[in-house]
């Protein structure tokens, strides 16, 4: 085996190509990161909202990653679910309907969701309740900061909420 | 002067010789068909696609908030004559779909992909998939209803990928939904990466063809000596035919644009991209139905459909280690049971394009289910059809 020496010639071929292994793959990361969403992208991508600013039975809807998510402040006679709820009292659901993605609009005086298009209705939970609706309306990824929402990020309730 | 000239070029380019290898001494076998002529009128329909693709591109303008006016109002309403090559260009990514359609299964059905034509067979295979991805960035360039749901739905496949999925799928678009992002990096694959990789491997496929040459309606196998004794010459013979062809074709060709364009243009995507808003039906063009019925029709699994989906697509680059069978048994004039297996695979391909429009309830999805195990039942049965025909080609044959 020692007598297998690596040449002057094999060894500026293996150090010229190793050299160019390396701009190439500075080059093909440069490449890579340039279609990584924007910073006013990502920094859009998450969402803080103060929930204490929704009075009982009140809904507010915001725009998260280009789509409505309905934060509802229940009063009990909505009814309650223990595992949708986001601070005790908080409906936190994205507002499309899980049948073919058309938005619900929230109905005051029968406290459902009510799906124009094919006429789908959730509870105030979000919980389908009637129609062609396959599944409850999305829970998004949240994170509790005091009073405040987090949406994007994952938090312990989020992860507990999941799970069970 | 003339003359003066090409001698002039000729000693710097060798353009004499050139053009003796590539066209005049260049020989086709005497027996194929018209069906032969599919490979040129490829290369017509791209060339029609890059010229009007030139033109619609000096008036659009790649901008979520623009293009759908560029497109609808500026190329369609102000531009002389622009409604033309709008016209051009999406009747000519349709028809495309079509003459390749024709051109795979020529290549099919006389077993044009065997040895040793393996490598036309994957290069053309090769600029099917990059067709199918120029057509697709392409649709999203109108920016509207059906582009963009399109666009949101098939990239959403992406995400269903394991572990790197969800991260996947925001970097194709550049955003977490579709948006101006993902509209600007379509549109430089579409106008720049895309159409030059097609040329480079069109010049690859040509250059294999040289080698190999064209296989014939008997899958006899032919050396270019014996080609040159009883063929006939690509420049002029075989071209005069072509020309023939071609000028058939662009009859058909502009009848459509002129007077049947609307089967390139879906209602839905005269409404400008709205993503708060999904159509209640989402189909793809006609050309992706049968690929879109197979993800459709694993109905009961969603995992299955994907790999599924993606086994459809990829499976035919395989055809030529799939059929092994020797010669005799190249063309399907002389594959009895491979014939078979062929017709039943066009007409299952057929079935999962009518299908794929269907809505997938009840019977619709039953029958989407079998036609996609029909499917791969075509590409499975290869080789159990070559292992019965060599048995018969050792046992003297069938002729």
């Amino acid at each position: 085996m020692a007598e297998e020496k690596v040449s002057r010639r094999d060894f500026l071929l293996y150090a010229m190509g190793g050299w160019a292994a390396v701009g190439l793959g500075g080059v093909l990361y440069a490449m890579y990161k340039t279609w990584e969403p924007l910073p006013e992208v990502k920094a859009a991508g998450i969402v803080r909202f103060d929930l204490s600013q929704v009075q009982p039975g009140q809904l507010k809807v915001v725009q998260w990653r280009g789509k409505p998510v309905f934060v509802l402040r229940r009063t009990p006679d909505m009814g309650s679910c223990e595992n949708r709820t986001v601070a005790n009292e908080y409906t936190v659901v994205v507002g499309i309907c899980t049948h073919l993605g058309c938005i619900p609009n929230w109905e005051v005086d029968k406290k459902i969701f009510k799906c124009p298009c094919h006429g789908g209705e959730f509870d105030a939970c979000g919980v389908n309740i009637f129609g062609p609706p396959p599944k409850p309306l999305e829970i998004p990824p949240f994170k509790l900061e005091g009073t405040t929402i987090v949406l994007g990020e994952t938090g312990p309730e989020y992860e507990k909420m999941m799970k069970g | 002067m003339g003359n003066k000239l090409i001698k002039w070029l000729d000693e710097r380019l060798a353009i004499t010789t050139l053009w003796r290898v590539l066209m005049a001494e260049y020989y086709l076998p005497k027996n194929i068909n018209w069906l032969w002529s599919s490979g040129v009128l490829t290369i017509l329909v791209f060339v029609i696609l890059v010229v009007s693709g030139i033109f619609v591109l000096m008036y659009y303008k790649p901008d979520a908030k623009l293009a759908f006016d560029s497109v609808n109002k500026t190329i369609m309403m102000d531009v002389s004559f622009g409604w033309v090559f709008r016209h051009v260009h999406a009747v000519g990514a349709s028809i495309m779909f079509l003459v390749l359609f024709i051109h795979m299964g020529r290549g099919i059905y006389y077993g044009s992909y065997k040895a040793p034509r393996e490598i036309l067979w994957v290069t053309g295979f090769i600029l099917f998939v990059l067709m199918s991805a120029t057509a697709f960035t392409g649709y999203l360039l109108p920016w509207g209803q059906m582009s963009y749901w399109a666009a949101q739905t098939i990239t959403t496949l992406f995400s269903k990928i394991p572990v790197i999925g969800p991260d996947l799928v925001i970097w194709i678009r550049g955003n977490y939904i579709v948006e101006d992002a993902t509209l600007t990096r379509f549109f430089a694959l579409h106008v720049t990466l895309l159409p030059a990789l097609i040329v480079v491997f069109t010049v690859i496929h040509l250059y294999a063809l040289r080698i190999v040459g064209s296989n014939n309606e008997d899958g006899i196998p032919m050396t270019k000596e014996e080609k040159k004794e009883k063929g006939i010459p690509f420049w002029p013979v075989f071209i005069s035919k072509e020309f023939f062809v071609m000028s058939v074709f662009l009859f058909f060709f502009f009848y459509l644009v002129f007077f049947n364009y609307k089967f390139a243009m879906d209602p839905i995507n005269f409404e400008p991209a709205n993503y708060l808003q999904t159509p209640p039906h989402i189909y793809p063009e006609w050309y992706f139905l049968s690929f879109y019925e197979v993800l459709r029709g694993f109905f009961f699994s969603e995992t299955l459909g994907l790999i599924g989906f993606v086994l459809s697509m990829v499976i035919p680059l395989f055809l030529p280690w799939l059929d092994t069978s020797p010669y005799p048994f190249i063309s399907a004039k002389h594959r009895p049971l491979f014939r078979i297996a062929f017709w039943v695979f066009v007409a299952d391909f057929v079935a999962l394009t009518i299908l794929g429009k269907l809505p997938p309830t009840g019977l619709f999805a039953w029958l989407g289910f079998i036609a996609s195990l029909v499917y791969f039942g075509f590409f499975l049965a290869l080789p159990i059809i070559s292992k019965i025909e060599k048995k018969q080609a050792a046992s003297g044959g069938v002729r």
